[in-house]
């Protein structure tokens, strides 16, 4: 399990997150949300150990990520990176890039990879791709193989940057659909969205940040009832019982009505 | 565009590869066989399996097209893949020896060392990789440092460029004997080529290739971009430091026999990429194929169209060379990213 402590990061030596705790529960999906440049993908980066900790810690299995090599960090966490680049390559022998922080003398994949790789993109449902160029593919089909590359490192947390974003809203539901598999597996599953509607109905957990502190960690109903939604957002955000459950829908303009000024314990700011 | 990459992705492995080994052998026979001296195939033969060494043919063979032919080809595969290196580094398509500066870093450093030091030729190689690698530095730091856009780093590299040839035209001028053993430095050719002045760059390629070759996973890596690339455990840092360093050994090794050539290193990475994409092991092993056929090609229509005449190559390169990246260009913007 990854956890952070009194975390401070940022670039050029100025944080972009302060002193942030909080850990990443294994079978749980927690989403970060927060208005852009709150420090979320700056929060994914540091727990990674992308960017450097300025102070505080961030502890793999109690083990503080300064003394880890990075193939240690990855073969413990995977990132699906918010930037993707356009490889020309095939898109199977990219999936089985993910087993590169495994990989031994003499370099190179062996069945097991490949059984991997398979199955990786067997559970993204890009299989049928494989032979494709990754470059010939569309954005959707192209977010598959990264998911599928970042799956196939078989890792105890994944990270995923707005794995949504720019995804026809089909991908967007198979790609939560994926997340919560994968917290069924009892990975500790990490998102961070925009889509504050399609948080609420699918995490377990909801993290909120502002100007990069984190304002709140609980569960989504506890998150919305507190306010601290409309706080930061600056938006209504209404439950409504639907005959499929519980949806949200969210309106321009601050609640006047929040139910409590309560979220775990952190008295709203 | 896509017409002809649908073309071609269609045709199967073997026919790339087998077309693509044939038309380089066939490159390497026609360059050893055709010249402005016509010569039958039976005394080019001989001259090559050492069965004849002395008569006119044969010298001609052993002391002119061979060392050419080799130069050609050695070149071309080398600046073929140093293109595909620093374009996969820089993360940029349009980036290339010739465009950032490395080849002119690389001819800077060798014309002042002709104009200081005469005697020194023998270590032209070793020079030319030094300047290669000021470029390469050069134009690679800014671009770290500043956090610059793709464009930018262009930019800078032509300006890079344009300060380094001020530097050779400089020398040049000032001594205009500097680059006498090199003919043609400036726009790049083979004239006067010798197998002794091509032995210690033909080292310095040929280890430099079997690294690169070794590192072709990483460069695969590099190629999602530095966060991915991270987050799969690879040490981009020193990946990108060692795959800049070959760049530069390959393409300083080359200019130092060759001199200023442009456009290979740019052109034959791409036309690989787009015919065949696949991974960078598949680039490089056809950026060599296709370079050493490309600039070959080039260095027998140097010789022959205008025979007896001669034409630098570098200027066949960039006839063919100059409208190919402005039809590059043209893709870029309506295409994708």
């Amino acid at each position: 399990m990854i956890q952070l402590s009194r975390l401070c990061a940022g670039y050029f030596g100025r944080p972009a997150i302060r002193e942030v705790t909080m850990e990443f529960l294994p079978g749980k999906v927690t989403v970060l949300l927060g208005p852009n440049g709150s420090g979320k993908s700056t929060l994914l980066k540091a727990a990674l150990g992308l960017l450097p900790v300025m102070s505080g810690e961030v502890l793999y299995d109690g083990a503080d990520i300064r003394q880890m090599k990075p193939r240690q960090i990855a073969r413990k966490a995977a990132l699906l990176a918010q930037s993707r680049n356009i490889p020309s390559i095939q898109s199977l022998r990219m999936v089985l890039h993910g087993r590169f922080p495994y990989l031994t003398y003499p370099k190179r994949y062996g069945g097991k990879d490949y059984a991997i790789a398979h199955s990786a993109m067997e559970a993204t449902g890009s299989r049928q791709h494989e032979n494709t160029n990754v470059s010939q593919l569309s954005g959707g089909q192209r977010q598959g193989v990264y998911l599928a590359m970042a799956l196939a490192q078989d890792t105890q947390t994944v990270f995923m940057d707005e794995p949504t974003t720019y995804l026809d809203i089909r991908r967007q539901f198979q790609t939560m659909e994926i997340a919560r598999s994968l917290a069924g597996e009892g990975k500790a599953v990490v998102l961070v969205l925009h889509d504050i509607c399609l948080a609420l109905r699918e995490a377990d957990r909801i993290a909120v940040f502002q100007e990069g502190r984190l304002l709140c960690l609980d569960q989504p109903e506890a998150v919305r009832k507190s306010g601290i939604l409309e706080e930061v957002f600056q938006v209504g955000v209404y439950p409504v019982q639907t005959p499929h459950g519980t949806q949200y829908y969210c309106v321009p303009g601050q609640n006047q009505f929040p139910e409590s000024g309560f979220c775990n314990g952190l008295r709203k700011t | 565009m896509s017409s002809l990459r649908i073309f071609f992705t269609r045709r199967s492995d073997r026919f790339f590869w087998g077309g693509l080994c044939i038309l380089t052998l066939m490159a390497a026979v026609l360059s050893l066989g055709i010249g402005s001296v016509k010569l039958k195939p039976g005394e080019v033969l001989a001259a090559l399996t050492g069965r004849d060494t002395a008569s006119t043919a044969a010298r001609i063979v052993l002391y002119s097209r061979l060392p050419r032919t080799c130069a050609a080809m050695l070149a071309g595969a080398a600046l073929a893949v140093s293109g595909a290196i620093i374009q996969t580094v820089l993360d940029n398509p349009l980036a290339s020896p010739s465009v950032i500066g490395v080849n002119s870093g690389a001819g800077l450093a060798v014309a002042l060392v002709c104009a200081a030091a005469p005697s020194a030729q023998q270590y032209t190689p070793l020079v030319a990789f030094g300047g290669a690698l000021a470029g390469v530095f050069l134009v690679a730091g800014l671009s770290r440092r500043t956090g610059a856009s793709r464009m930018t780093v262009i930019l800078a590299g032509v300006a890079i460029s344009a300060l380094f040839g001020a530097g050779i035209d400089t020398a040049v001028t000032l001594v205009p004997d500097a680059l006498g053993g090199v003919t043609d430095f400036r726009i790049g050719g083979f004239t006067g080529v010798t197998m002794a002045r091509l032995a210690p760059a033909a080292g310095l390629i040929a280890v430099s290739m079997g690294v690169t070759l070794s590192l072709s996973q990483q460069m695969d890596i590099l190629a999602l971009g530095s966060d991915t690339a991270r987050s799969l455990g690879l040490s981009v840092g020193p990946v990108r430091f060692v795959l800049l360093v070959l760049a530069a050994a390959l393409a300083g090794a080359a200019v130092s026999f060759c001199g200023l050539m442009g456009f290979v290193g740019l052109i034959v990475p791409h036309t690989m990429r787009r015919l065949r994409g696949d991974g960078s092991l598949s680039l490089i092993v056809s950026s060599v194929l296709g370079g050493a056929f490309f600039v070959a090609v080039c260095d027998l229509l140097a010789r022959v169209l205008f025979s007896p005449f001669e034409l630098p190559v570098g200027i066949i390169l960039a006839f063919a060379g100059a409208p190919f990246f402005l039809w590059l260009l043209f893709q870029q913007r309506g295409g994708r990213k």
